[in-house]
């Protein structure tokens, strides 16, 4: 959804929460990855070994980042890759567009990316006349059906095999309507395999790029991203500069971490690792490559030391796979490209909290994102720090974009009230035998509109004539 | 030089933190080291899980194995490398019963229709990684990258003395960042998908097979 559209976030979580359908999909598929990722770190010694690990090597990369994308480039382009940079989603797409556009392309085909997502590629390419096809399984199933990913790493993981048989029946030609997911599988295979054939441009992410070599990395289970990256003559990959890391030997730890907390596989089928466009004397491979370095927010995110932290993200999925709230509502809730614990933090940071900011409310701050987190962000944390933000105005400059958005006099009078009876006992006081007085009248506050909003919800309390505190004290009982 | 570069550039490093008082990285925790045998069957293992088939034969067996596989199957032709020793030993050993060897000698520009029609096709290996159980090919010239992803059955030939522990043995011993090629690839099995219910589902885009056939002695 392009960041022009308004969220109704409580509609879209009252929707979500009651298609039963939607639920059980999601539900059983959560908890089977869950497990699957439980499988293959059982060694719970070994596993926070690699953790640390992978949270020092992308803290290492962050601390170096202008140097790293320099050296990036550097490498890439003696490499024979072109290398791009975009500011703005916007820009990175214009750029893509140009470089298909030179080459009088209109069909393109695209390996899984969710900086793709986030640039709404597709959406710009067509309002060229360019076909901008998906051939990741998941992918092509839910542009056929003109929706976006629910899911970073499962993208059509909200819908079952008779919504998959029934959307392939009404919308590939002479297509016999059939649940056996082998089958569904064989049709998309047939109709993508000709697109591969024929594509004049393939679209990928990367999941790492190494500055010492200038070598972009790929992750993938099915193989048509090595189509998109092999058999067309151009190859444009898209991806958020803050992927990059600073050696080769930084690439193993960080792919076991990606893989098993993504699908709890110990590899992906492929690992695809990207150095240079055809060399002369080579038979196939793309003849041109180009690199466009997304910005889109993230310096900025990076001048704060606690919120860079959410730079440190390798898109493994994990943490949508074990929020509470996610595996309820599923990803379309949100309303943006990236959903659950980690789209809640990345999110508001680049889209602004006055238009993003309800997100950082859709969790419960249990800490079961943090906890499986192969990089170890403090999700948590950063949701706080947003909710902060949300209400208070700040001069930092590192504050996030919509500071106080949701700041109010009511409120800031309430909490300041709040400090002032913690702080003076006699205000305490005053305060527990006001509201002892009033308790029963101030249910009536429930009617009233600013409350409302609470009470909706929830159930408002009803304030005891005396205080626990008065209570102790009539019986004897010393409050020292 | 763009300026959209400079910006980004600009931006990035008024962003980092100037102090350099960083806590040192944990080290690598050694890989456990395998005998020649147990990395052969750890391989073996992880690849069969992975439903790829994993044939250990020998240097003076392993053509016999191959011709089994293929006499096992109705195969229109199988795609292959002349100029590799690889491909020289097939062509001098093809038995006329056996599926055409097609050698995979023109740019993809001019058999992309073909490479895609050819059910399968024979490579060689780099080596291979003992600890997830995955071949290392670095395609070049003679054996070009589309050879073990386009035909439905790829066969790959792998020799034992080059499957290493883990990537980053492979990556320290054999000095990969000096010399990385247009392409390396890390393959585990067949093609696979769990996009639909998470059920897992073998050849998708890639090959539908791969079998393996490692040269032990
Ligand atoms: S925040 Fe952590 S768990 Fe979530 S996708 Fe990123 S790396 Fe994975």
């Amino acid at each position: 959804m392009a960041s022009s559209v308004v969220v109704d976030f409580p509609k879209n979580f009252a929707n979500a929460l009651s298609n039963p359908q939607l639920r059980r999909n999601l539900r059983a598929a959560m908890d089977t990855l869950g497990m699957r990722r439980r499988a293959i770190f059982s060694d719970k010694d070994a596993f926070e070994a690699l953790r640390a690990q992978g949270d020092a090597i992308r803290q290492r990369s962050l601390r170096q980042l202008p140097q790293l994308l320099e050296q990036l480039e550097k490498k890439c382009t003696e490499n024979g890759i072109q290398v791009h940079w975009a500011e703005t989603t916007t820009e990175a797409s214009q750029i893509c567009l140009s470089i298909i556009q030179s080459h009088h392309a209109t069909r393109v085909i695209k390996g899984k990316s969710m900086v793709s997502e986030e640039m709404h590629l597709n959406h710009v390419l067509e309002e060229h006349g360019i076909e901008a096809l998906e051939t990741d399984l998941g992918e092509y199933i839910i542009q056929l059906d003109h929706e976006t990913p629910s899911h970073i790493i499962v993208p059509a993981i909200h819908k079952n095999r008779d919504q998959i048989a029934r959307l392939f029946h009404d919308k590939i030609p002479n297509t016999p309507y059939t649940e056996v997911v082998e089958e569904l599988n064989a049709i998309a295979r047939k109709v993508l395999r000709e697109k591969f054939c024929a594509g004049e441009v393939g679209v990928s992410g990367v999941n790492f790029a190494v500055a010492e070599t200038g070598t972009l990395c790929l992750v993938e289970n099915e193989g048509n991203g090595r189509m998109c990256t092999t058999a067309p003559p151009v190859h444009i990959a898209v991806m958020g500069l803050e992927k990059v890391v600073e050696r080769l030997t930084d690439v193993p730890p960080l792919l076991r971490l990606l893989t098993g907390s993504a699908t709890g596989q110990l590899i992906t089928t492929y690992f695809n690792m990207i150095t240079s466009p055809r060399k002369s004397g080579e038979k196939d491979g793309p003849k041109e490559v180009h690199l466009v370095l997304l910005d889109n927010g993230r310096s900025k995110i990076l001048a704060d030391p606690e919120l860079r932290q959410t730079l440190k993200c390798i898109r493994c999925g994990a943490c949508l796979n074990h929020c509470p709230v996610y595996t309820r509502l599923g990803g379309h809730a949100y309303g943006y490209v990236y959903p659950g614990p980690i789209g809640s933090i990345l999110t508001p940071q680049i889209e602004g909290l006055e238009n993003a900011g309800a997100m950082a409310s859709a969790s419960t701050l249990c800490g079961a994102c943090e906890e499986v987190c192969p990089v170890k962000i403090p999700i948590t944390h950063i949701l706080r720090r947003l909710r902060n933000e949300s209400y208070s105005k700040t001069d930092s400059p590192n504050a996030v974009k919509g500071h106080g958005y949701k700041s109010n006099l009511a409120e800031s009078l309430t909490w300041k009230g709040w400090a002032l009876t913690n702080s003076a006992p006699w205000a305490n006081v005053l305060n527990a035998k006001l509201l002892g007085l009033l308790g029963s009248q101030l249910t009536k506050l429930s009617k009233v509109e600013l409350v409302k909003n609470w009470t909706q919800v929830r159930t408002m309390p009803k304030f005891a004539s005396k205080s626990l505190h008065a209570l102790a004290k009539e019986k004897g009982i010393s409050d020292e | 030089m763009s300026s959209s570069r400079d910006n980004i550039l600009a931006r990035l490093r008024a962003a980092v933190p100037q102090d350099h008082a960083v806590a040192p990285e944990p080290a690598t925790p050694p890989s456990v080291e395998l005998s020649r045998t147990e990395k052969v069957a750890r391989l073996k293992q992880r690849m069969e899980a992975m439903h790829a088939e994993v044939v250990v034969t020998d240097a003076a067996g392993w053509r016999d194995a191959l011709k089994t596989v293929l006499r096992n199957r109705s195969l229109n032709g199988l795609l292959y490398a002349p100029a590799t020793a690889l491909g020289q030993e097939l062509a001098a050993a093809w038995d006329s019963d056996l599926p055409p060897l097609v050698g995979y000698t023109e740019d993809v520009e001019q058999s992309k229709e073909r490479l895609f029609a050819i059910d399968a096709s024979i490579t060689s290996t780099q080596g291979g990684l003992a600890d997830v159980g995955a071949l290392i090919l670095w395609p070049d010239p003679n054996e070009p990258r589309l050879m073990s992803l386009a035909p439905p059955l790829h066969i790959a030939v792998l020799d034992a003395t080059k499957i290493h522990d883990s990537l980053a043995d492979a990556i320290a011993l054999e000095r990969w960042q000096e010399r990385m090629p247009t392409n390396v690839l890390l393959i585990s099995g067949p093609s696979k998908t769990a996009d639909i219910e998470l059920v897992l589902t073998f050849g998708v885009h890639g090959p539908k097979e791969l079998i393996v056939l490692i040269l032990d002695g």
